[in-house]
């Protein structure tokens, strides 16, 4: 099992008072498993992703991930899961703009210590960016950006993946092909891919389906 | 982990080397400034050290002559064999070929130790000191020396410049003065049961140490260089706060990804902190150099300005010395930490999640210009404070940096208001726009502004004091050099006999009768004085009673310099006891700028009767023709030409004296200028990137890129010219402080302050020059940027 969600609960300060996201949301995945997690706006998506990435801490409930429990690590530790064990795709892409297509793509290896140059470039290619990687961020279309976030996150061989609608920000066709070469290449790596979105087309294209409401799942 | 990251850091100055630029360049010419400033001082102080440690200025007592200058070679015998430990200096001017060196004779048998030059123990003993007449001297007169005596030359850089030491006898001979001494200088370890010195040599007056050395006198032309060039370090410091505060904000998304692939936030403020310390370890090194540059440059112009003003000699070359450019190291890495330290803790505040969205770094709220304009009157209330109940060099400079602080703070509040106001004046659409994107930009460029603001307000407090005093010593020249000639005689003898002359020869004849005294507990120069027309319609007081020279002619009244008063704390109709049974009635105070010691005034007559044994050496002479009387002093009655100066000739060497003070002042001010107009530029270049969503709508509305640009241009000018009018009473009141608060702290006489409107006016000018210049260049680029570029902000997929 690459990631167990145990009656995790979550809330934020509002306006009155503690306003409760996440009720006790439980779910497992298993390495080279995918699983779309769907939900209306505001129904705690994007928080559970947070908080299975340990860019958040829980309020209650525990979340294990590559075989380590994650609610009581330090900030440290999170940080240093990230870097070697999960690798999270934003809807902003969240590249470095200084930093060459190739520099981006290499980069979270670089930090956990994992570049393979071969691996890099195999990826680079099957994405279609062999011609960019000399370019700056900003001379490329938003799809070629969210390909180079997916090859980021991919180079680094992360036993989990966790992508934020990483399709969201791109029109119809060019989501559908970015999609489609995201699902093949984690296949091929063995991850776990978790991930949120809107969309019922890109859910369907996930071996299971969780859908989250008002905090729960349904 | 740490290299990956550090290098993606580093990434970002790569792709904004403009900013990059910018902030080497803000904090090197900062450093420069500053350093540059304390060089001149650092230079300055190591000359008086030298005078002070080579010479005994300032160190020891020592006995002076009552009156003249020379004191008979068998008193200090006399002294000697009573048990004083007093060892003989011999002092004079010696003539070369490429000017006079001031020759200094000492006796080192009988010397306080650390008397003596360094050079001894490597180039020659005690022995060839003593008996082979070798003569230490500075680099500076060491050759010219050597063309004109046949003693051996010994060059010790620890000599004072212009100076040369040797025995005493070897002094005597080349100065044609045997048996003849200058002043004793009294050991600290004398033995016990001394007979009283007015027992052995009454003729002769203790002076306590440190009253001798030149340091108090110069300490208010290095005290006002210093603030001024820790002013000019906080112009710089502005442009690095701005540049590296626009750096962090659009570096806020890299930092957020960062941390989510897994940095910890730890080694992210680590690496911030060691990548800055590179940037100001360079730029500091740079900015080192460039000071070291300015200082060469205006380091002989302030030498003479020392020398002319104070008799101070400072060595017109520069030395590399360790203490100052490791300050200004310091000082470099100091000001960045102080600039970055906003920026570091809202890295290490900023939540994980928070918006990755560039904010738009110069739309900041209004709630920030309030809370920075109450903390601003928070600062004038406690500088009021300060004003009225402080007392103290210390609290001095706090009402300084509370002046200028929450001026710079309370700027943006004011533009804003500025701003406002014209926007409501506005009637057409465009207009309308203009002042409210104006509004929009005042955050951004507020840094930039607050530069101009500080460097405008140094330009004309630092100006307004030194014209002040310009003023003020021309009017104090013309006071005490009234006569047109000044003789000075060195044989008493001569006395009697010299003033009769004079007196059939010249319309009035002023002899100067003085001793050396305590009054009131303040080392003081007595007068004796013939009061007179020349007194009578000349000087001019800091405070009177009414008939002063009346009362002062009758013996009832005396008339004292403001350092005594201050000192003393004396004013008129407060007495001063002058013996033991006369004390009389303060009539005036008197100005008597640049002296250490007190000044005390009293009738001829009435000091006659105090010191009967005193002749004067000195004689102020009225003529209508005085280069005739001149030439019949010197053909008739035989007396050297030496003897007499032209006081016009004083007069216009005074005068040039300023004007070499102004050539330094008015360096440091057109470098401040510009450093502040660098910020400007800055601030706007690195905006333009953020000005280009901005602007893209009203020329999509129908502007053209032209008139865009103009009306950039047209903004910069508008924004500074709001700020240096706020400059100009700002820089009033810095000087006010500086002359009426810190000038008395530090030195004891205040002076009056005076205006110069067409100064200012010519300053306004420069400023808005300064930024219209500044603002040239971006606005053509803005007037320049392609229209793809504005189409780009309206498209939402690339």
């Amino acid at each position: 099992m690459v990631l167990t969600v145990q009656d995790v609960k979550k809330s934020f300060p509002g306006a009155e008072g503690e306003v409760p996201v996440l009720r006790g949301v439980s779910l497992t995945l298993e390495r080279g498993e995918t699983l779309a997690l769907t939900g209306e706006s505001g129904s705690g998506k994007s928080t559970l992703l947070h908080l299975i990435g340990g860019l958040d801490r829980v309020d209650g409930g525990s979340i294990t991930v590559a075989g380590r429990e994650i609610t009581d690590m330090s900030d440290t530790d999170r940080a240093a899961l990230r870097r070697t064990d999960v690798g999270v795709i934003f809807q902003q892409f969240n590249l470095i703009p200084s930093l060459t297509v190739e520099a981006n793509i290499a980069f979270q290896a670089r930090l956990a210590g994992t570049y393979d140059v071969a691996h890099a470039k195999r990826l680079s290619a099957a994405l279609g960016l062999t011609d960019h990687l000399l370019k700056y961020p900003e001379a490329l279309s938003g799809g070629q950006q969210q390909r180079v976030a997916i090859a980021r996150t991919l180079t680094a061989r992360p036993k989990l993946v966790l992508a934020d609608e990483p399709t969201g920000n791109l029109d119809e066709a060019t989501a559908a092909e970015v999609l489609g070469q995201m699902l093949a290449l984690v296949r091929e790596t063995g991850a776990g891919l978790l991930m949120v979105t809107h969309s019922q087309s890109v859910a369907r294209r996930m071996e299971r389906h969780v859908h989250l409401s008002q905090g729960h799942v349904v | 982990m740490t290299w990956v990251t550090l290098t993606a850091l580093l990434s970002h100055w790569r792709c904004n080397r403009l900013q990059f630029f910018a902030l080497v360049a803000g904090l090197a010419l900062a450093t420069a400034l500053w350093s540059g400033v304390q060089a001149i001082n650092a230079e300055a102080r190591a000359s008086y050290d030298a005078a002070a440690a080579t010479l005994g200025e300032g160190q020891f007592d020592q006995l002076v002559p009552r009156s003249g200058d020379r004191i008979d070679q068998a008193t200090y015998i006399a002294l000697r064999r009573a048990g004083w430990q007093v060892s003989p200096v011999l002092e004079g001017r010696l003539r070369t070929n490429a000017g006079s060196v001031r020759l200094v004779g000492l006796e080192p048998l009988t010397a306080p130790g650390t008397i003596a030059p360094v050079g001894m123990s490597e180039d020659a003993n005690l022995d060839d000191f003593l008996t082979r007449g070798v003569l230490f001297a500075a680099p500076d007169v060491a050759d010219a020396l050597g063309r004109t005596v046949a003693q051996r030359i010994i060059t010790d850089p620890s000599i004072a410049p212009g100076v040369a030491l040797t025995d005493i006898g070897v002094a005597q001979s080349l100065l044609d003065a045997e048996g003849r001494l200058s002043r004793l200088i009294v050991s600290p370890l004398q033995p016990m049961g001394l007979p009283p010195l007015e027992d052995i040599a009454p003729g002769l007056l203790r002076q306590p140490a440190q009253d001798a050395g030149a340091d108090r006198l110069t300490d208010s032309f290095h005290l006002n260089l210093t603030a001024f060039g820790l002013l000019s370090f906080a112009v710089g410091i502005f442009i690095v706060h701005g540049t590296i505060s626009l750096a962090f904000e659009q570096r806020r998304s890299m930092v957020r990804t960062l941390r989510a692939l897994g940095v910890p936030l730890r080694t992210l403020i680590g690496l911030t902190v060691l990548e800055l310390s590179l940037f100001a370890l360079v730029a500091g090194g740079i900015g080192v150099a460039l000071g070291y540059v300015i200082a060469a440059v205006l380091l002989p112009n302030v030498a003479a300005t020392l020398q002319g003003l104070y008799g101070a000699s400072v060595a017109g070359t520069l030395q590399l010395r360790p203490d100052w450019w490791l300050s200004g190291l310091a000082i470099a890495v100091l000001g960045t930490g102080l600039a970055a330290s906003g920026a570091l803790w809202a890295i290490a505040r900023m939540p994980l999640l928070s918006s990755a969205r560039p904010r738009a770094w110069a739309v900041a709220s209004g709630v920030t210009a309030r809370r920075l304009g109450a903390l601003a009157v928070l600062l004038f209330l406690t500088g009021i404070g300060i004003a009225i109940w402080g007392q103290g060099l210390t609290l001095a400079f706090a009402l300084l940096a509370c002046l200028l602080i929450g001026a710079a703070l309370i700027l943006p509040l004011l533009l804003r208001s500025a701003v406002t106001l014209a926007d409501r004046q506005a009637r057409s659409a465009m207009w309308q726009w203009f002042w409210a994107d104006t509004r929009q930009q005042v955050p951004g460029m507020s840094l930039a502004l607050m530069a101009l603001l500080l460097a405008t307000a140094a330009n004309v407090g630092v100006s307004t004091m030194v014209s002040s005093f310009r003023v003020t010593f021309v009017d104090f020249l013309d006071q005490r050099l009234a006569p047109e000639l000044f003789i000075r005689i060195e044989d008493t003898a001569q006395s009697a006999d010299l003033e009769a002359f004079l007196l059939t020869n010249a319309s009035d004849v002023l002899p100067l009768l003085t001793v050396d005294t305590d009054v009131a507990g303040v080392p003081t120069e007595l007068y004796g004085v013939r009061v007179g027309p020349t007194y009578r319609e000349n000087w001019l007081f800091l405070d009177d009673t009414p008939d002063v020279w009346d009362r002062v002619e009758a013996g009832r009244a005396v008339v004292v310099s403001e350092q005594l008063a201050r000192r003393a704390g004396l004013w008129t109709e407060d007495t001063v006891t002058l013996a033991p049974d006369l004390t009389l009635p303060i009539a005036a105070i008197v100005a008597d700028y640049g002296n250490p010691l007190g000044q005390a005034l009293i009738a001829e007559p009435l000091f006659r009767q105090l010191y009967p044994d005193v002749v004067p050496v000195s004689f102020g002479v009225r003529s209508d023709d005085p280069d005739r009387l001149r030439r019949t002093l010197t053909e008739e009655y035989g007396l050297p030409d030496a003897a007499i100066t032209d006081q016009a000739r004083i007069k216009a060497f005074s005068l040039e004296v300023f004007e070499r003070t102004f050539t330094v002042t008015g360096a440091l001010n057109v470098l401040t200028l510009a450093v502040a107009a660098f910020a400007i530029l800055m601030s706007l270049l690195t905006l333009a990137s953020i000005r280009v969503p901005q602007l893209a709508p009203a020329w999509a509305l129908g502007l053209t890129r032209r008139r865009l640009g103009q009306l950039e241009l047209l903004r910069a000018v508008v924004l500074a010219l709001v700020t240096t009018v706020l400059a100009i009473p700002l820089g009033l009141m810095l000087a006010w402080v500086l002359l009426a608060y810190v000038n008395v702290e530090a030195f004891g006489w205040k002076l009056p302050i005076y205006l110069f409107p067409a100064h200012y006016a010519m300053l306004t000018v420069f400023a808005l020059a300064a930024a219209a210049l500044a603002a040239l260049w971006p606005a053509i680029r803005l007037a320049r940027t392609p229209p793809s570029d504005l189409l780009k902000v309206f498209a939402n997929d690339r």
